[in-house]
C-alpha cells in the first residue's frame, strides 16, 4: 500500500520526514482521536483528512470521528462561531439546551472511543461539550480552537468558556487569538497541504489553458487577489491599486472568489466591485465555484504577484497559498498575515491602496527583486507554513503533553 | 577517550504564558515577572521556530520595539543584548529591564503598541529524542555534521549552554576527553557565535571547523 509519507518526502525531504517518525517512535500504538463536526468542507476537514491518515503511518492508532445533530444544533453553533469571532448574536435558551442534549447524544455513541482513547483533539465549538459526560475518560483532552476567539460576545464566550477550562489544554493557532485559561494555551498556527489540489505543482501548459480559458493576455503582467467578495478583503481597494499602477506599468488585475449565490452580502460586494470596475478589459472578475481549487491553483501560478490586500484577517491561509507558488505577496498589514508575509522579504505590507500599488510597480520594474523574493517565499512556506510542520507540533505537544509541564523533556529509547 | 557521542534532536512546542504589553512601560514590568522560559524563548527559540531571522533585529523584544513601538532607538539598543555573555536568565533579564528603564527614563512619552499588536509573551516546552546514531570518533564527526538536523544543532551547540555545568556546547564538551590533541578543535568550537546568525549557516560553520581540523577526513 502506498505510504503518504513517502509523498510529501518528494516534497519537504526525508530529513523532515525522519523527524516526524523519531517524535512519533514514543507514541506508537497509543489511541488518538480527533472529533469535529464534519468530513468534508472547510479548513478543519481539509487538514484532518491528512494528518490523521499520516499518523497512521508514522503508527499511531489515529481515527477521526465527527459529532451530528439536528438543524437546531448547527443552528445554534452557527451562530456560536459568529459571536466568537466578536459578532453579537444571542443563542436562546432552547437552542443551548438542544446543544447540550446533542453533545450528550454524540458523547453516548462515541463513549467506549473516547472513554478509551489516550489523546483526544476536540476541534472547535460544536464538539465542546463532550468532555463534561465523560466521567471514566483516561487520555488527555485538549481543545483545539481555530478561530479567532481574540474580542468575542461575552456572552456567549462566557457559556462555552466553562466548558472549554476543564480540558487538560487548549491550543490556538496565534498568541492574539488566545484567551486566558487554567491550563497551558499551546500554540500552533495553521498549514497548507502542499499535495492538495489548491497547492499541488502544475503542468505549465496546464496553468497556460486557465489563464486561457478566462482571457488573460500573456503578454502583460498580472496581478491577483484570490478571495470572497468581502469588504474586510477590500477588493475595491485592490482596483484602486490596480489603477495607480496601470498610470505607469501596463497591468492586468484579477480578482477571483467563490459564488456569492448563497451570501446575501456578498452579493451585494461583488456587485460594487463590478460596478467599480466598470467596462475596464484588463480586469477579470472571476467567480469561481466553491471546489475550483486547482483553477485558482493555476491563476496564482499563472500570476507575477499576488496581492491580499485585507484591511482584517484572521489567519489569511491564502497568503501562505501564494507564496507556495513563489509569488512575492503584497498584503494588509493586519492579523495573521504579519506572521506570513515579512515585510521586503518574502513580499511587503501595506497599509493602503496607495502602498500597495508602490510596491506592486516597484516588483514589475525590478523583475530580479521579484524573483528573488518569489523563490524565497517558497522557501519561506515550506519550512514554516505546511502540513508536515503542522504534523510535527501535533507530536511534540502529545509527547509533552504526556510528560509534564517540565520545559525540556528528554525521551530515551527503549531499554536504554 | 570519552564514551561514542550519542546524537540526539530535539522539537520544540511553543505556549502564550497569556501575559501582553502594549507599552514600553508594560514590558518592562512584565519582564520582571515572567517565566525564565519566556525570555530563553524569545532571544533563542525563534531560532529553531523559524528559520527566517530579522536581519535588523535578532530577538523579539527588539523586532516588537521596531514594528509596533516605531521606537528604533530601544529596538537598536535591545537587539544588541547578546544573551550568550549572561552567565543566567536573570542576569539577562535584570540587563532587559535596566535597558529598558534607562530609555523610559530619557524620553518624555512612554511608546505605545496600537490594538492588536501587542507583545504576547510566548514560553516553550522542548521534547528531546535519541535519533540512535553514535559517533565514536572526533574524525567521523566531519562528514556528518552537514547531514544534521537543525533539532541537533539547536540541541547540541545551543541547549547544551543551558544544561551543561560549563555552559558549553556538547561537542566541545565531548571532545576534551580525547586529549590535548584536539584543543585547536575545541577552541574553533568554542569561539563561534551562535547568536546573530541561523541554525543553517551555524551547522556550517561547525561542520567547516570539523572538516578544516580533520584535514577533509
Amino acid at each position: 500500500m502506498e505510504n503518504m509519507l513517502d509523498n510529501y518526502a518528494a516534497v519537504v525531504g526525508d530529513e523532515v520526514i525522519g523527524h516526524l517518525k523519531q517524535l512519533a517512535e514514543p507514541l506508537k500504538g497509543m489511541k488518538i482521536i480527533h472529533v469535529n463536526s464534519t468530513k468534508e468542507g472547510g479548513g478543519v476537514a481539509e487538514i484532518l483528512n491528512r494528518i490523521v491518515p499520516l499518523k497512521r503511518d508514522l503508527g499511531i492508532d489515529a481515527s477521526w470521528e465527527v459529532v451530528t445533530g439536528n438543524s437546531q444544533f448547527y443552528q445554534c453553533t452557527k451562530k456560536m462561531h459568529n459571536s466568537l469571532q466578536g459578532n453579537r448574536d444571542d443563542i436562546s435558551e432552547a437552542l443551548l439546551r438542544n446543544f447540550e442534549e446533542t453533545g450528550k447524544n454524540n458523547y453516548e455513541e462515541l463513549r467506549d472511543k473516547l472513554d478509551d482513547a489516550d489523546v483526544v483533539f476536540i476541534h472547535d465549538p460544536q464538539p465542546a461539550t463532550l468532555l463534561s459526560f465523560s466521567s471514566g475518560r483516561k487520555g488527555k483532552w485538549l481543545w483545539r480552537c481555530h478561530i479567532d476567539v481574540s474580542r468575542p460576545y461575552r456572552p456567549v464566550w462566557k457559556y462555552l468558556r466553562k466548558y472549554v477550562e476543564e480540558y487538560d489544554a487548549s491550543i490556538w493557532s496565534l498568541s492574539t487569538f488566545t484567551q486566558p485559561m487554567p491550563h497551558p494555551l499551546y500554540l500552533i498556527p495553521p498549514s497548507i497541504d502542499p499535495l492538495s489540489e489548491k497547492n499541488i505543482d502544475l503542468p505549465g501548459e496546464e496553468v497556460e489553458a486557465v489563464m486561457a480559458k478566462y482571457g488573460i493576455d500573456r503578454s502583460m503582467p498580472v496581478i491577483t487577489q484570490i478571495s470572497r467578495f468581502d469588504r474586510f478583503k477590500d477588493p475595491v481597494g485592490v482596483i484602486k491599486t490596480y489603477r495607480h499602477i496601470r498610470k505607469s506599468i501596463p497591468v492586468q488585475l484579477i480578482l477571483a472568489g467563490g459564488g456569492a449565490t448563497d451570501d446575501p452580502e456578498g452579493a451585494e460586494v461583488l456587485k460594487e466591485v463590478k460596478d467599480f470596475a466598470g467596462d475596464d478589459p484588463d480586469i477579470h472578475i472571476l467567480e469561481l465555484p466553491p471546489d475550483a481549487h486547482r483553477e485558482i491553483n493555476a491563476l496564482q501560478r499563472g500570476s507575477d504577484i499576488i496581492i491580499q490586500k485585507s484591511l482584517k484577517e484572521g489567519f489569511g491561509l491564502t497568503v501562505t497559498e501564494g507564496l507556495w507558488k513563489g509569488k512575492p505577496v503584497v498584503a494588509g498589514n493586519t492579523g495573521g498575515i504579519k506572521l506570513q508575509v515579512i515585510d521586503h522579504y518574502n513580499g511587503f505590507l501595506v497599509n493602503t491602496s496607495e502602498g500597495a500599488a508602490l510596491r506592486t510597480r516597484y516588483l514589475l520594474k525590478h523583475r530580479h527583486i521579484l524573483e528573488d523574493m518569489g523563490s524565497k517565499a517558497r522557501q519561506f512556506v515550506l519550512e514554516n507554513f505546511l502540513i508536515t510542520r503542522h504534523l510535527r507540533e501535533y507530536l511534540t505537544l502529545v509527547v509533552a503533553l504526556l510528560h509534564g509541564s517540565d520545559e525540556r523533556i528528554e525521551l530515551e529509547l527503549p531499554g536504554q | 577517550m570519552s564514551e561514542e557521542f550519542k546524537l540526539r534532536d530535539c522539537a520544540l512546542i511553543t505556549i502564550s504564558t497569556g501575559e501582553q504589553a502594549q507599552n514600553l512601560r508594560e514590558l518592562r514590568d512584565r519582564l520582571l515577572v515572567t517565566h525564565n522560559g519566556s525570555i530563553y524563548y524569545h532571544f533563542w527559540g525563534v531560532m529553531l521556530r523559524h528559520t527566517y531571522i530579522d536581519p535588523e533585529y535578532q530577538n523579539d523584544f527588539a523586532v516588537w520595539a521596531s514594528r509596533a513601538l516605531h521606537d528604533h532607538v530601544i529596538a537598536e539598543r535591545l537587539s544588541l543584548i547578546d544573551p550568550n555573555v549572561y552567565p543566567s536568565i536573570d542576569d539577562l533579564r535584570r540587563e532587559l529591564v535596566e535597558i529598558i528603564e534607562q530609555h523610559l527614563y530619557d524620553r518624555e512619552h512612554v511608546p505605545w503598541a496600537r490594538t492588536g499588536e501587542q507583545f504576547q509573551f510566548t514560553r516553550s516546552q522542548i521534547v528531546v529524542f535519541d535519533t540512535n546514531q553514535r559517533v565514536g570518533m572526533p574524525e567521523d564527526f566531519a562528514q556528518m555534521i552537514q547531514r544534521m538536523s537543525l533539532g541537533s544543532i539547536f540541541y547540541h551547540f545551543i541547549d547544551s549552554r543551558r544544561r551543561t555545568d560549563e555552559s558549553l556546547n556538547d561537542f566541545s564538551i565531548w571532545l576534551s576527553g580525547f586529549g590535548d590533541d584536539y584543543i585547536p578543535l575545541i577552541n574553533t568550537l568554542n569561539s563561534i557565535d551562535p547568536y546573530f546568525t541561523t541554525l543553517t549557516n551555524l551547522r556550517d560553520e561547525i561542520s567547516g571547523a570539523f572538516i578544516t581540523f580533520t584535514g577533509g577526513a
